[in-house]
């Protein structure tokens, strides 16, 4: 694997006595375990390089520093990064050259003790088969000023490059970072000197590169880390544009740069440019304001605080701030008679006004659940002062059951749904996934609910929703049923819920909507004639339907196969995979995932409308979405701080051969057969009927790939206990944020895939956007999804990869994947190879299948419902 | 540049160059006894020497030679000295360690000997690449589990003892230095700078070939590093070829040798086992198998030299040439100039600028 091509390099600079006091203590103390786990969330924290340094007087330098790179060698996820060797003992860095196979770095050499210790030196560090950083310090010291940064430098090259023949791409400059806005004018020119330094290194010495220790540049400003890191931010932004290539930096702490206050950002660089006179004194006295700041983010304005109690429980319910909340809920219980009333007048009223900002469209769902988090605090602050019989179902305008049916695990769309209804003051019984129809008619009769409410998101949960509804029939029950969830629609409610049952059935589209369909139905005026209107709506739907597909066209499927793709294979030679079987990845790296994260879905999760990255600065949106996107940021930051994620994958390779619409497998676990289906559509413009056994060769000498990813269970639990502590918004935060992962997983490991563990694609380069736009060789289909709906292929797939023992993803009865956020799919390889959706397919097609999987033709129909072109019963509409 | 080098590189360039097979497996089917081991020399030994096939070059020396003449008459360009053992570290085994240079001199002069007299009588190129093994001890992996900074070896004391040995092996008239079956790579960075303190020591440079291990299926050497980690952290030593051998069976082998044909901009050589080892330990794969296979690689361009690892006979090896007759070797790569650093995993950086 060959990573991080052209780009800026993170060098972890946490195992760093001189800098970390943590770890200098860890190391004296010898308490190497809890030192080494500072190594490893450094690299789980995406340092790509790991700077080790044990340069401290009262320690054995020399004897740490094999002692600690002996302990790395010993942990896989550790070493498989390059070391940074950082001492200005020549000594140490000996030391630790011989402890390591990698090709590491030795930081640093300089000519300071003159040209002969330093070719001396160097030609070592050759021998040890070691990159190295060279200072820009000479004989008469360190440079300071850009035209002698680029001197020393330049004389360190030549000799280096033409004395001793060292690599020029072995090399790494190190300008020299020093503090700025010290108060001592000299001082001033410094980052500066550093920008223009760098820009003369890497225009006139070939194939070197630059590297820094940044965090020197900001020291005089130490116990300020708010300040720090936005100068940090500040100063690779400048950099990085100069050439710096690489540095040494906490890369889980620096602010984005657009992120910075614009007018901390001004001054810091008036001060990084020098570009006024008095830039210092402007900078110290915007620091004194940021002073005490932990982070970016934190930056508030606190002049609500000075308004009245109720006021300020309303700002803080709109704003979503629960910094405040008990000590205002306090002074509300002191205020008012009775704890209930706070409740009932201010939060009430906040409540209300966050539903009508919302319904008005001026609040967003993330802002929204955000609210929901601050009610619920607040809610149990006061809930031990009320008495018991007075709860809060006496104040609820319904009581709304949900839950994710049997089979299928996903569940932010109802979350969310819940927390929309919780805000507009209904209760809301949520029984979470996979939940048995036998659970919600009992909980429903027993707990007298209003509504049912009814979510899923793979399309078995479809026919498992039917059955809720024939179910609630036979129990004779007459509240509304709502169905919601990503693979619902409007027709299938229509066609294949609503006659099941008699009682109202509405398909809800997203959870803006819930709540003026919930106030319709449980209004005594409007429900009779809101149900009625529903129903027509859908009964035309479905007539019309009906009458649509009186004269749709198939073909049979023996034309079908005439009129498939025929490729010339005896010319084709099938790409062969590096391996045969499976490989297994354990907590794989989440650095390398973030930054492949396709936001546009996180985005539409949380109802918010527009494209990515644009939506961010949009007039409407913009604050909501970015504010979202900061908090989805700093989240990412806690899973990798915390290790949430423990990112699992498996993947395979088999020999296979196409056999007209099936793939034989040769396997070391004996033959499987994989069985895809074929369009039916009347070809148009020769176009071919595709099924994707067509991208494999017949002739025995070709390959099919499989894949599970999972973001890892972890992440789920981890989800849950914020969902035990009433923290909604942080709960459903971490549910999308894990989707994404696994998405992002995905489509790494079919980079990966391409490039490296098939191979079929090493030169293939491509931009995150062009990921996204599916801009490569070879697909990756999912079992249940338009090419190959079938979802009872999935068990085949996950045999083949041993799944649940290798990466612990389950399959439910329904066939989605436990943990939810997990993905899985097959890997075609050949150049033709697109994503297609099967169409509707027709009776023939379905009892061949059924007669090639061996089960019943009833079964396939079952699990082929929103795929068939004909109505397996004669009729179903009540007309 | 040495006269050698020249002449091998020029035949490097011409066609696939052949390396002969194994040592062990040849010495093993004379079924020598304790005594034959021992010779006249070493009657009094205090260890047994039975398994020490490098004590042979002192004890046997004419059974050695003939088994590389065998190998030569097979259709090997170049062959390897007996070796393979013969460090102060690994002797110390046998406790033989005080023998250790003699030992390489011998075994480079055996092998000289039995080139020089083909060359003579046949006139064609003969090569001889004195053998560095792994030595039975590794720098970078813990002994003991339970304290897993621990080592039984240190870098300078490997240093130290491939120095005497290459410095053996030159004195005995070797034409390449040849750092085989590499499991750890910080063993064979020793091994490299030993060698390059030799060359400085006696003023003279040879071909050098680097040759690694990956342990088994999972694509990795045993100290944990894949193909271009490993490469990464070798191609400063500028060596005339890397490769793999040992281990595998030639049909296992070929996705790494692909892997670090694609990344090393040097000479790729493989010398695979007879396949994987049967119940009994033995290599049952026929010499037109293993010929089948290395001409498959040959074909599509992935090696420059080949040969054979445990369980290769002569017929292994002319089977082998034969297979490649007319196919051309590699074309090795220029590849763009960039920081190549690794751990367990590569990581190249390419300057921004």
């Amino acid at each position: 694997m060959t990573e991080n091509t052209g780009t800026f390099v993170n060098i972890g600079e946490r195992t760093n006595v001189t800098g970390s006091v943590r770890f200098r203590k860890l190391i004296s103390e010898k308490q190497y375990d809890t030192a080494l786990e500072i190594a490893r969330q450094q690299v789980d924290g995406g340092a790509q390089i790991l700077d080790v340094n044990m340069d401290e007087g009262l320690l054995n330098s020399e004897a740490e520093m094999s002692r600690y790179l002996n302990l790395i060698a010993s942990e896989p996820d550790i070493s498989r990064v390059p070391i940074m060797i950082d001492s200005s003992k020549w000594s140490v860095i000996e030391a630790g050259l011989k402890c390591l196979q990698g090709k590491s770095i030795v930081n640093s050499i300089s000519l300071k003790e003159g040209e002969e210790q330093f070719l001396k030196q160097a030609r070592l560090v050759h021998r040890y088969g070691a990159a190295m950083v060279v200072m820009a310090f000479d004989e008469k010291g360190q440079a300071e000023t850009a035209k002698r940064k680029y001197e020393i430098c330049k004389r360190a090259y030549d000799i280096l490059v033409k004395e001793i023949d060292f690599p020029p791409e072995d090399i790494i400059f190190d300008p020299n970072i020093f503090a700025v806005a010290t108060g001592i004018d000299e001082h001033n020119d410094y980052a500066l000197a550093f920008f223009e330094g760098t820009k003369l290194i890497k225009q006139n010495l070939p194939h070197v590169h630059v590297s820094g220790g940044v965090s020197n540049v900001s020291f005089a400003f130490r116990g300020n880390n708010m300040v720090r890191e936005a100068m940090h931010t500040c100063f690779l932004y400048h950099a990085i544009k100069a050439g710096l290539d690489m540095a040494i930096v906490n890369a889980g702490s620096l602010p984005g740069y657009q992120d910075i206050p614009e007018d901390l950002r001004e001054r810091i660089e008036d001060v990084l440019l020098n570009r006024s006179q008095n830039a210092t004194d402007r900078m110290l006295e915007i620091a004194e304001r940021y002073r005490g700041s932990t982070g970016i983010t934190k930056i508030i304005d606190n002049t609500w605080r000075e308004q009245t109690v109720d006021e300020r429980l309303e700002h803080a319910l709109i704003h979503g701030i629960s910094d405040f909340i008990e000590i205002d809920v306090e002074e509300a219980r002191q205020k008012y008679d009775k704890p209930i009333q706070v409740i009932e007048i201010p939060l009430m009223n906040g409540m209300n006004l966050v539903g009508d900002l919302f319904g008005a469209g001026k609040m967003f769902l993330p802002q929204v659940v955000k609210s929901a988090r601050v009610m619920k605090k607040a809610v149990s602050i006061l809930l031990p002062y009320i008495e018991k019989q007075k709860n809060e179902d006496h104040h609820s305008k319904g009581k709304i059951l949900m839950a994710t049916v049997n089979g299928d695990v996903h569940d932010i769309g109802k979350n969310i749904v819940g927390v929309v209804l919780q805000c507009n003051n209904y209760q809301v019984i949520d029984l979470g996934v996979m939940v048995s129809c036998a659970k919600i008619l009992e909980v429903a009769a027993k707990e007298k609910v209003d509504i049912i409410g009814l979510s899923g998101l793979i399309t078995p949960s479809l026919d498992e929703m039917v059955y809720v509804g024939s179910e609630m029939q036979r129990a004779k029950l007459e509240l509304p049923l709502l169905i919601g969830g990503a693979t619902t629609s409007k027709m299938h409610t229509a066609v294949k819920i609503d006659p099941t049952y008699n009682g109202p059935v509405v398909h809800v589209t997203d959870a803006s909507r819930s709540v003026g369909v919930v106030q319709a139905l449980l209004s005594r005026d409007r429900r009779s004639a809101y149900a009625k209107s529903i129903r027509a709506e859908y009964q035309t739907m479905a007539k019309k339907r009906y009458i649509s597909r009186i004269d749709r066209n198939r073909i049979t499927i023996g034309d079908a196969r005439s009129n498939r793709s025929k490729f010339e294979w005896s010319n084709y030679q099938p790409p062969k995979p590096t391996f045969e079987g499976i490989k297994v990845f354990d907590g794989y790296p989440l650095q390398e995932l973030i930054n492949r994260i396709d936001w546009q879905p996180f985005f539409t999760t949380w109802e918010l409308r527009g494209r990515f990255p644009d939506i961010i600065d949009d007039p409407l949106v913009g604050k909501a979405a970015r504010s979202l996107w900061n908090d989805a940021k700093d989240m990412l930051k806690q899973i990798i701080d915390n290790k949430w994620a423990r990112p699992r994958a498996v993947i395979g390779f088999w020999a296979a051969k196409s056999d007209m619409d099936d793939i034989r497998l040769t396997t070391d676990n004996g033959e499987f057969v994989v069985h895809t289906l074929r369009q039916q559509i009347p070809p148009r413009s020769n176009r071919a009927n595709l099924a994707l056994s067509d991208y494999i060769s017949p002739n025995g000498d070709d390959w099919l790939g499989g894949f599970t990813v999972t973001a890892g269970k972890e992440i789920q639990e981890r989800a849950k206990n914020f969902e035990e502590i009433g923290d909604v918004y942080n709960s459903i935060l971490l549910k999308a944020l894990a989707d994404r992962l696994a998405e992002a997983f995905a489509e790494r490991l079919h980079e990966r895939v391409r490039r490296e563990f098939w191979g079929y694609a090493t030169t293939e380069d491509l931009s995150n956007d062009s990921l996204i736009a599916e801009d490569y060789q070879g697909i990756r289909p999912a079992p249940g999804y338009p090419a190959c709906p079938d979802h009872t292929e999935k068990r085949t797939l996950f045999d083949l990869l041993d799944a649940e023992k290798q990466v612990g993803v389950n399959l439910t009865k329904s066939f989605a994947m436990w943990p939810a956020a997990s993905v899985s799919g097959w890997y075609f390889s050949h150049p033709s190879a697109r994503y297609f959706g099967l169409g509707k397919i027709d009776r023939d097609q379905v009892e061949d299948y059924a007669q090639r999987k061996g089960m019943s033709t009833k079964l396939i129909e079952r699990w082929l419902a929103s795929s068939l072109a004909y109505d397996t019963e004669k009729s179903e509409i009540k007309f | 540049m040495t006269a050698g080098a020249l002449e091998l590189s020029h035949l490097a360039q011409q066609r696939i160059v052949i390396l002969d097979g194994a040592m062990g497996t040849m010495i093993q089917e004379m079924s020598l006894t304790e005594n034959d081991f021992r010779g006249d020399r070493f009657t009094d030994a205090s260890h047994t020497l039975k398994g020490d096939n490098d004590i042979l070059n002192l004890s046997q020396p004419e059974k050695i030679e003939h088994i590389h003449l065998q190998y030569f008459n097979a259709g090997s360009d170049i062959i390897q000295t007996n070796t393979f053992n013969a460090t102060s570290i690994s002797q110390a085994d046998y406790g033989l360690s005080h023998l250790a240079k003699e030992i390489n001199v011998e075994g480079a002069r055996i092998a000289r000997s039995a080139a020089d007299k083909v060359r003579a009588a046949k006139g064609i190129a003969t090569f001889v690449a004195g053998s560095l093994g792994p030595t039975n001890r590794t720098a970078s992996i813990s002994p003991n589990v339970s304290d897993p900074g621990a080592r039984n070896v240190t870098f300078d004391k490997l240093r130290d003892a491939y120095l005497e040995a290459t410095l053996g092996l030159i004195e005995g008239g070797v034409d390449i230095i040849l750092v085989e079956t590499i499991f750890d790579t910080l063993n064979a960075k020793a091994a490299l700078f030993a060698i390059e303190q030799a060359f400085d020591k006696l003023d003279i440079k040879l071909p050098i070939m680097i040759s690694g291990t990956i342990t088994d299926l999972s694509g990795r050497t045993l100290s944990g590093q894949t193909p271009e980690a490993f490469w990464n952290s070798l191609r400063h030593a500028n060596p005339f070829s890397v490769g793999f051998n040992c281990a595998l069976g030639a049909k296992d082998l070929r996705p790494h040798i692909a892997e670090l044909s694609r990344v090393a901009d040097v000479r790729i050589s493989a010398y695979p086992n007879a396949g994987l080892p049967n119940e009994f330990g033995g290599y049952d794969e026929k010499p037109e198998q293993t010929a089948c296979h290395i001409a498959e690689w040959a074909k599509e361009g992935l090696v420059n030299i080949v040969g054979g690892c445990c369980g290769t006979t002569p017929a292994h090896i002319a089977a082998i040439a034969n297979s490649l007759s007319g196919i051309a070797p590699r074309i090795v790569p220029h590849l763009s100039s960039q920081l190549r650093l690794s751990g367990l995993e590569p990581f190249d950086l390419r300057s921004a600028l």
